[in-house]
């Protein structure tokens, strides 16, 4: 038998580089790489804007050409931020999920073992980019309509229709992306945290469609009270029923809604084995 | 150092690791043996605090692996599966790793460079190699320059240069006074590697000694003489006061002589040999007898249709891989 037996006397190895601690800075720098560098962000960011800008922009053409009765003049970027909102969708929930399906998660939270701290910092970066960009989108769609739907007896939007069609559809595009990063979480399936997210979407809407009946009214008004459709209708002053929650009224409830969907994200992350 | 006091898991009905205790010391190769399903992955995931033990504790450096501050600079690990996203590049997922743990960006370029890996580093990994994605493992193992490294069957998928290069590196890395624990089936290859020595089966812990000690305990060593004469080298051994064993197959193993001696013995007696052969028992076959009782996943063999004669060492369960027979017996000679 030769050398490879031989235990080498020990003599503890020290790394050049000084060991300090880490904060949630760090990792989210990280998560701001992570989420840069993969496709989908790309496509799903893209696919947003796409919606969001060109069918603001193309319906506010069509209407621009024949005069507009008593809808407010910012409202018609509602449909374009309805559908903009299903990418942002997928994109929060692949931004937890794709981790767990490619086992990236285990890599990750060898490197940052507070899991609080990843869950926080993912939910960070990737609401501010959601809140920005479709926050961009729809002044872009609100600047379009406001200049290109005028005309004797038309109200120019007041300040608070601005901020809620802005500010406001761009948070509640960025909410309901977080609230799908939570389910993402707790559901660790891309497909079927994208399917539970439209279910919470289209669902009640959809369900009160088929509500004819009497006896079925007032769960049938609830629905469709606080469906998210509705919600953003409200946001742009243009609520499908005179009763539920008006003016910001929607987007504190989606808040609400998403703070607790992320507190049981943050309670199951950390129970759970990766 | 690592160190697991009474650490158990659970998972439902199955107890996948059953209070092991031991210790891995810096400034060595630490291997870690046992059949598939034995649960090493499992302990390993316990030791980066990925999954949470039933019962019991692990401790790195006094520490439990989430109160470390700047993990990637105290363990580097390979995980078993390929944990990474395919959709990004090489470089990109080492620099999101080294972002997280203040990692200066230059170091990303030195470990890609350091496994061979800088000619891809800008490809999404989707397409690398299973080669390819161990190297890539071991560059994020390596990136914060940690004192502990874990490895959990890090030769798989790689080529024989490959292994030939990660057995050096893991040497090397324990030679500097790192750490070193690293997972494996097969004996044969911790022979080449390890200073030390943990086997567990089903769970359980069953040797924690060092590679020497396992091997002075479990191989044995004699020669295999083989003659049309069997009566008159009886006669002649016994004269010298030597012992035989005869084998299933006729030959006589002798143990505690020399080949060259036997071989004198015979021309003195001009006795003729067929067959004089220094053979050595295989420490595949020792852990094999050790993991015996504790293997879960037995291959079923179907019989080979006539008896073969003996081989110089009893042929292993084909699941326990073929090739290792050649290498094991070619050890001595191979040195390190
Ligand atoms: N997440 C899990 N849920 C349920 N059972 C599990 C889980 N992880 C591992 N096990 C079980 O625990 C046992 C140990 O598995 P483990 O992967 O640790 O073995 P191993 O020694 O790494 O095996 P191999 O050599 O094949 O890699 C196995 O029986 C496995 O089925
Ligand atoms: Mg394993």
């Amino acid at each position: 038998m030769t050398t490879p037996y031989q235990a080498t006397p020990y003599q503890a190895y020290a790394s050049p580089i000084p060991v300090q601690s880490t904060g949630l800075g760090h990792a989210l720098r990280s998560e701001w790489t992570k989420i840069r560098t993969v496709r989908s962000t790309m496509w799903t960011l893209g696919v947003m804007l796409v919606l969001v800008i060109g069918i603001g922009l193309l319906v506010a053409s069509l209407v621009s050409s024949h005069t507009p009765t008593g809808t407010p003049v910012l409202a018609f970027g509602f449909f374009g931020v309805l559908l903009g909102s299903l990418p942002v969708i997928t994109l929060g929930v692949l931004v937890i999920s794709s981790e767990y399906s490619t086992g990236m998660i285990r890599t990750t939270l060898t490197a940052c073992p507070s899991r609080s701290r990843v869950l926080a910092a993912k939910a960070i970066v990737f609401a501010l980019i959601a809140f920005v960009l479709s926050t961009l989108a729809c002044l872009i769609v609100a600047g379009a309509d406001a200049g290109m739907i005028t005309g004797s007896g038309i109200p120019s939007p007041s300040g608070s229709q601005w901020l809620r069609a802005t500010v406001g559809a761009g948070l509640y595009v960025a909410l309901l992306g977080l609230l799908a990063l939570a389910v993402g979480a707790m559901l660790r399936h891309s497909a079927g945290a994208i399917t539970a997210m439209l279910g919470v979407v289209l669902l009640p809407l959809l369900l009160a469609l088929f509500m004819a009946t009497q006896s079925l009214a007032t769960v049938r008004t609830k629905l469709i009270e606080y469906s998210v459709p509705n919600a953003i209708a409200t946001l742009y002053g243009i609520p499908m029923l005179s009763t539920g929650p008006q003016g910001w009224t929607p987007l504190w409830i989606l808040a609400g809604v998403t703070a607790v969907a992320l507190a049981g994200a943050l309670f199951v992350i950390n129970k759970r084995d990766v | 150092m690592i160190e697991l006091h009474g650490l158990t898991k659970r998972f439902g009905e199955k107890l996948a690791v059953d209070s092991l205790t031991f210790s891995v010391r810096p400034g060595m190769v630490t291997g870690f043996l046992g059949p598939n399903g034995a649960g090493k992955s499992t302990t390993m995931r316990l030791m980066l605090g990925l999954d949470r033990p039933t019962a019991g504790d692990v401790r790195i450096d006094g520490k439990h692996y989430q109160d470390l501050d700047e993990p990637l600079r105290y363990i580097g690990a390979l995980l078993e599966a390929q944990a990474r996203h395919p959709g990004r590049s090489a470089y990109n997922h080492l620099l999101c790793l080294a972002q997280s743990n203040r990692i200066p960006r230059a170091r990303v370029a030195e470990v890609l460079d350091l496994v061979g890996l800088q000619a891809v580093a800008k490809k999404r990994t989707k397409g690398f190699s299973l080669g390819m994605g161990q190297r890539l493992g071991i560059a994020a193992a390596l990136l914060g320059d940690p004192t502990i490294l874990m490895f959990d069957e890090p030769v798989n998928g790689l080529d024989p240069e490959g292994i030939h290069w990660i057995r050096n590196l893991m040497k090397r890395l324990a030679a500097e006074g790192r750490t070193v624990f690293v997972s494996s089936h097969l004996m044969s290859e911790m022979a080449l590697t390890a200073d030390h020595l943990v086997v567990i089966g089903k769970g359980k812990l069953l040797a924690d000694t060092t590679m020497a000690e396992f091997i002075r305990q479990n191989s044995r060593s004699f020669v295999r003489v083989r003659t049309p004469q069997p009566e008159q080298l009886r006669d002649a051994l016994h004269g010298a006061g030597i012992t035989a064993v005869t084998a299933a197959d006729g030959s006589y193993e002798i143990s505690g002589v020399t080949a060259a001696r036997l071989g004198d013995l015979a021309a003195q007696h001009r006795i003729v040999l067929h067959e004089l052969s220094p053979q050595q028992a295989s420490l595949e076959e020792a852990f094999m007898q050790l993991t015996a009782e504790t293997v879960e996943y037995h291959a079923h063999e179907t019989p080979p249709p006539e008896p073969v004669a003996a081989e110089p060492v009893a042929e292993p369960a084909g699941a326990w891989g073929e090739n290792w027979q050649q290498r094991g017996r070619g050890r001595s000679g191979e040195g390190g």
